[in-house]
């Protein structure tokens, strides 16, 4: 297993100028991101739907990658989702999976048969072309040139540390620091600078 | 009383009106209300058709459409849409995207008598977010589509289109 920091440090010097949507891993993300305004932390807006969002920014804006960092309790409650990805096949949108294999903003109780899902079986059984499991950074870290150097849709499932959150949330460390309109109002103009924001 | 409108709405007529409002995606589900726009939608190289299977995944596609800068449209019935209340509530209320759901009434008739549970909750959920809504029946009601593309742009908010007319010919 890796710690979802490790996994988006990896991640971090190949980011170039992509959309990036860090979904759960957003609390590590918004520290390493050297391109907040090409970043998304929308933080949950709604369980399940970061691979929609992942999926509809990609399909509006072909010209960049957008990165996304969904995790497997959202994933779950929205399989039918890879089917959809995967009919619209964008060749832009990388799609990683960040399986703690637990709730573990809700005090970290397993999801559903939590050690035996094999996700990028799910992913690649719905259609995507390629999927990748990590179970370790390093081969991560190996393998990304390759998985980031050719075209999408890819699926990257990665087992990583259960960080569980066990404070009220109303006592949590905000991580955020930016409102949701603010992230998107920041998003939209940066697309429109002459320079494409590149 | 006769529970048919006297004039059927086309789907020519909605075609036209979702050119008229500026859509590039169309974000949907099949329903009995509805099914009779997809062979017109798909022939329309202005669109793209993005195909879900269950309806609350359009909520956040459509978000992350109109945040990428495209303007989306959800195409579904009210039996999904009600499925649907976490993520309409989160990725288009939350966001405040300014989108259009055209949403089949199923059940709908124009007594207001109705042994369908998917007619009567239909309004009062949409009470319940606070989204306003349409009813288009015939293609003399076709004006109030754009008056809901007009609304949710100036209001930054999902409104919803009711679609009162069941399926006339392109069931495919």
């Amino acid at each position: 297993m890796m710690r979802i920091a490790e996994a988006l440090d990896a991640f971090r010097p190949h980011r170039g100028n992509a959309v990036v949507i860090p979904g759960r891993g957003g609390r590590y993300w918004v520290d390493l991101s050297d391109r907040q305004t090409l970043d998304l932390p929308m933080g949950d807006p709604a369980m399940g739907g970061h691979a929609g969002f992942g999926l509809g920014v990609a399909l509006a804006r072909p010209e960049r990658k957008v990165v996304l960092f969904d995790s497997e309790g959202d994933i779950l409650m929205s399989l039918g989702m890879l089917v959809t990805i995967a009919e619209q096949a964008p060749a832009n949108f990388y799609h990683f999976l960040l399986d703690n294999e637990c709730y573990a903003t809700t005090g970290g109780q397993p999801v559903p048969n939590a050690k035996n899902i094999a996700y990028d079986k799910l992913a690649l059984a719905a259609g995507y072309p390629r999927a990748f499991a990590f179970d370790e950074a390093g081969e991560l870290q190996r393998a990304l040139p390759d998985i980031l150097g050719r075209p999408g849709p890819v699926f990257v499932a990665l087992k990583v540390y259960p960080e569980v959150e066990n404070a009220p949330i109303g006592s949590r460390r905000r991580w955020q620091t930016r409102s949701r309109e603010q992230v998107l109002q920041d998003f939209r103009a940066e697309l429109v600078r002459p320079d494409g924001g590149d | 009383m006769n529970d048919a409108p006297t004039v059927a709405l086309s789907p020519e007529t909605v075609l036209a009106a979702m050119k008229e409002g500026g859509v590039t995606d169309i974000v949907w589900l099949p329903d009995s209300e509805t099914n009779w726009l997809y062979l017109l939608m798909q022939a329309e190289p202005s669109l793209r058709l993005v195909g879900v299977s269950r309806e609350g995944h359009a909520c956040s596609i459509a978000a992350g459409l109109a945040a990428g800068g495209r303007k989306p449209l959800i195409l579904i019935q009210n039996t999904g849409m009600m499925e649907s209340g976490d993520s309409i509530r989160g990725w288009l209320l939350g966001l405040n995207i300014p989108v259009v759901l055209m949403v089949g009434y199923r059940g709908w008739t124009r007594h207001g008598v109705t042994t369908d549970t998917a007619a009567t909750y239909t309004e009062r959920f949409l009470m319940a977010f606070g989204i306003n809504y349409y009813l288009v029946e015939s293609d003399a009601d076709a004006p109030r589509i754009a008056t809901a593309f007009a609304e949710a742009e100036r209001t930054q908010r999902p409104v919803v289109v009711l679609v009162g007319d069941e399926y006339h010919g392109f069931n495919r």
